[in-house]
């Protein structure tokens, strides 16, 4: 580990920032400041060299690069819109606020940017199995994805709280061919799900590459996966251009492990104008101390490799952490957050479960868009920003801001039914259930088959 | 290996090989089930042939352990373990045995409470040093400064998978022993020692490693005879958990007994 800088050194790389100092972009790890590094068992070291050492060579291929370019443009459907919510707005203060749409990505969010890049790398490797944890799903459908797209073996691990949550994209993973594996340890959500993989990495290391979904992790995993997400700031920064002629206010996003919003962040940071947000997860309040929210409450620590703000007790041992949001239900942060929040390029703040629902109802009625409940934390910090941002200002619509829809809310349907108590005693949707036809299902036809067949010998 | 002072773990394996045989290790976590239990499974472990005990951490994210050291370490915190707990364990058994003792841990908890202020607790313990699952030299700034000013064992480990480069550094860096690991995977019991632990065991020696020990998947007295034919200690771990679950305290000692046999100790004394 470098020696931690002191409080007076993080303030002179703020000031040095703001007098048009070195960039912020770029950095390249294994260190963000005192936080990253490689807090690994030995047995995994030779690997994270491989990955760091083919990274390296294919950022500086163009073979490998016009092969990524490809994929994103005619596989994913890059770039993806910029929209602007004109009827949200108008709850934001009145400052104009422009969606960048990875949530019409295919698969349904941005994770396919670095699942597309980190599959290529397997590739690259000569590996033939990959592995993935996934909290929402979302992570775990993209690599199931990829890995259906490019010929390799699939496994995703979930905490089995998480399947429950999330039984749709399970449902999908199967189908694209991946076997998922409900991970029963712990707090059975995302953290225990990296650790199921991570075991299964040292175990299988030889021929199967570890495609961590967030900007977390090891080096070179937060260095490399912020580069495959990289294209969500550069999109957005030149349309919010062409769209608006100028730079926004403000940009936010959701924080899990904050790879959506390092890839938006990414482009603006040397951009001083530009006002910078991450949206931890508030859960229940941060006062409940059931929530999500690692850097605005937690304290440097060391999990699942890379030094960063950690939720933990007075022992170090991690604590759970609750959301609503299965994608943001992790107790740590991807390094460079951490790093960004102590110079203060980037404010971090919490949004509770009700908040972020407000939000995504919001948007439903506003703009007739489904977002992701993850997403919604950005929303509903959106507006409180579109409301500080206003203040006091005579043209409210002078003020822009963009806000990363990291992803589509059709996985949530579910949880969102029940939060605005749409669902009947059984679970059902209230009113659904009317009918007095038998389903029609495979089993159903079958049984009629042979009610056919049994008429015919009659 | 650095050798500025007496060595607890190094001194254990050289008891050991003075009498013809490589040393026995074992593995428990502290506060399973209770503080005081582990303590007496600890004392039963000296007394019944094993040379050095390690004393695992129980942690919430074990990632470098199987289903049986997990089921133990969690069944140990929610007991109500506490990270400090585990210096009244060292205490407990090193004023009652003469086997070193090291603390196996995960490096989070060992952070939280502050390297200098871990290992100066540890060294008042009786505690010989610690071992570091997820520690690589690389990060390890802070513990080669407390390991040094409290006079603590460093015990890194190497794996098959280790660069000749990496083993290298590793070893240089490492003091008491060096702990192989035997196997790509992570703790818990196995049919056969793999082929690749002689490979690194020799690559260890090779690099200057004065003490090499073998760990992960050892839980047999044909196992312990394989690896003692090659290295210089032999770590047990699942297989004495297991036994401590089903057995209790009377069960890690005939476990024990059974694992030293493997040692050639009892053809010796015989």
């Amino acid at each position: 580990m470098v020696d931690a800088p002191t409080a007076g050194s993080e303030e002179n790389v703020a000031d040095a920032f703001l007098q048009g100092g070195p960039s912020l972009r770029n950095a390249s790890g294994p260190y963000f400041g005192s936080y990253g590094g490689r807090w690994m068992p030995e047995s995994l070291i030779a690997a994270l060299d491989e990955v760091q050492d083919t990274f390296e060579k294919a950022k500086a291929d163009p073979d490998f690069i016009a092969e990524l370019k490809d994929l994103n443009k005619n596989y994913s459907g890059r770039p993806s819109l910029l929209t602007e919510a004109k009827r949200f707005s108008e709850h934001a203060g009145g400052a104009r606020i422009f969606l960048k749409r990875e949530d019409l990505n295919h698969t349904g969010s941005h994770k396919i940017n670095n699942v597309l890049g980190q599959a290529l790398l397997a590739k690259r490797m000569g590996k033939t199995r990959v592995i993935a944890e996934t909290g929402a799903g979302q992570h775990g459908v993209a690599s199931a994805t990829a890995a259906a797209l490019l010929g390799l073996e699939c496994v995703v691990y979930m905490g089995a709280e998480d399947c429950r949550r999330q039984a749709l994209n399970v449902a999908r993973m199967q189908l694209l061919g991946a076997t998922v594996v409900p991970v029963t340890n712990g707090s059975q959500t995302l953290k225990d799900a990296i650790n199921d993989a991570l075991r299964d990495w040292v175990s299988n290391v030889e021929h199967t590459h570890y495609l961590l979904g967030t900007a977390a992790g090891a080096h070179p995993f937060p260095a490399m996966v912020r580069y495959f997400h990289e294209v969500i700031g550069e999109e957005a920064r030149s349309q919010i251009l062409e769209q608006t002629g100028k730079l926004p206010d403000a940009i936010a996003a959701c924080i899990g492990g904050g790879s959506n919003a390092i890839g938006l962040f990414h482009a603006f940071l040397d951009d001083s104008s530009v006002k910078i947000y991450g949206f931890e997860a508030g859960g229940e309040g941060v006062e409940t101390g059931r929530h999500a929210a690692a850097i605005s409450l937690g304290r440097p620590g060391v999990l699942h490799g890379a030094r960063s703000y950690l939720m933990q007790d007075e022992d170090g041992q991690t604590i759970e952490s609750h959301s609503i949001s299965a994608g943001l239900d992790y107790p740590s942060v991807g390094p460079e957050h951490s790093y960004l929040a102590d110079i203060g390029r980037v404010t971090y703040e919490a949004i509770t479960d009700t908040e972020a629902m407000d939000a995504f109802s919001l948007l439903c009625r506003t703009e007739g868009i489904i977002p992701a409940i993850e997403s919604s934390h950005a929303l509903a910090g959106a507006i409180k920003i579109g409301h500080r941002l206003t203040e006091g200002k005579d043209n409210p619509s002078e003020v822009t801001v963009i806000v990363n829809l990291s992803g589509r809310g059709d996985k949530d349907v579910e949880t969102a039914a029940a939060w605005f108590n749409m669902l009947d005693e059984e679970g059902h949707v209230k009113g659904t259930t009317l009918s007095t036809r038998k389903p029609k299902g495979p089993s159903e036809r079958a049984a009629e088959a042979d009610a056919d067949g049994n008429e015919d010998q009659k | 290996m650095t050798e500025q002072f007496a060595s607890k773990s190094a001194e254990a394996i050289d008891r050991a090989k003075a009498e013809g045989r490589a040393a026995l290790v074992g593995y428990l976590p502290a506060g399973y089930p209770t503080v005081q239990e582990s303590i007496e499974a600890g004392i039963a472990l000296a007394r019944n042939g094993a040379d050095l005990i390690e004393i695992g951490i129980p942690y919430s994210d074990p990632v470098m352990d199987g289903p049986v050291i997990q089921a133990a370490t969690t069944e140990a915190i929610s007991n109500g373990f506490r990270v400090a707990n585990v210096f009244d364990v060292v205490a407990g058994i090193t004023a009652a045995t003469d086997a070193a003792v090291l603390v196996m841990t995960y490096w989070n908890p060992v952070m939280r409470m502050g390297v200098d202020e871990f290992s100066r607790r540890l060294a008042e313990a009786g505690g010989a040093g610690l071992i570091t699952p997820d520690l690589v030299p690389d990060e390890a700034h802070e513990w080669f400064e407390a390991s040094d000013k409290y006079g603590l064992d460093r015990v890194f480990l190497v794996a098959p998978s280790s660069t000749p480069e990496r083993l290298d550094m590793t070893v240089k860096a490492s003091r008491g022993f060096v702990y192989a690991v035997s196997i790509m995977g992570v703790t818990g019991t196995r049919t056969s020692v793999s082929s690749s632990a002689e490979d690194v065991v020799a690559r260890a020696h090779a690099a200057g490693a004065e003490r090499v020990c073998v760990g992960l998947g050892v839980s047999n007295p044909d196992h312990v005879r394989e690896i003692a034919a090659y290295a210089d200690g032999v770590i047990v771990g699942t297989a004495l958990v297991a036994a401590l679950r089903d057995g209790g305290v009377d069960a890690v000692g005939q476990l024990t007994k059974n694992l030293s046999a493997g040692l050639g100790r009892a053809a010796a004394e015989a």
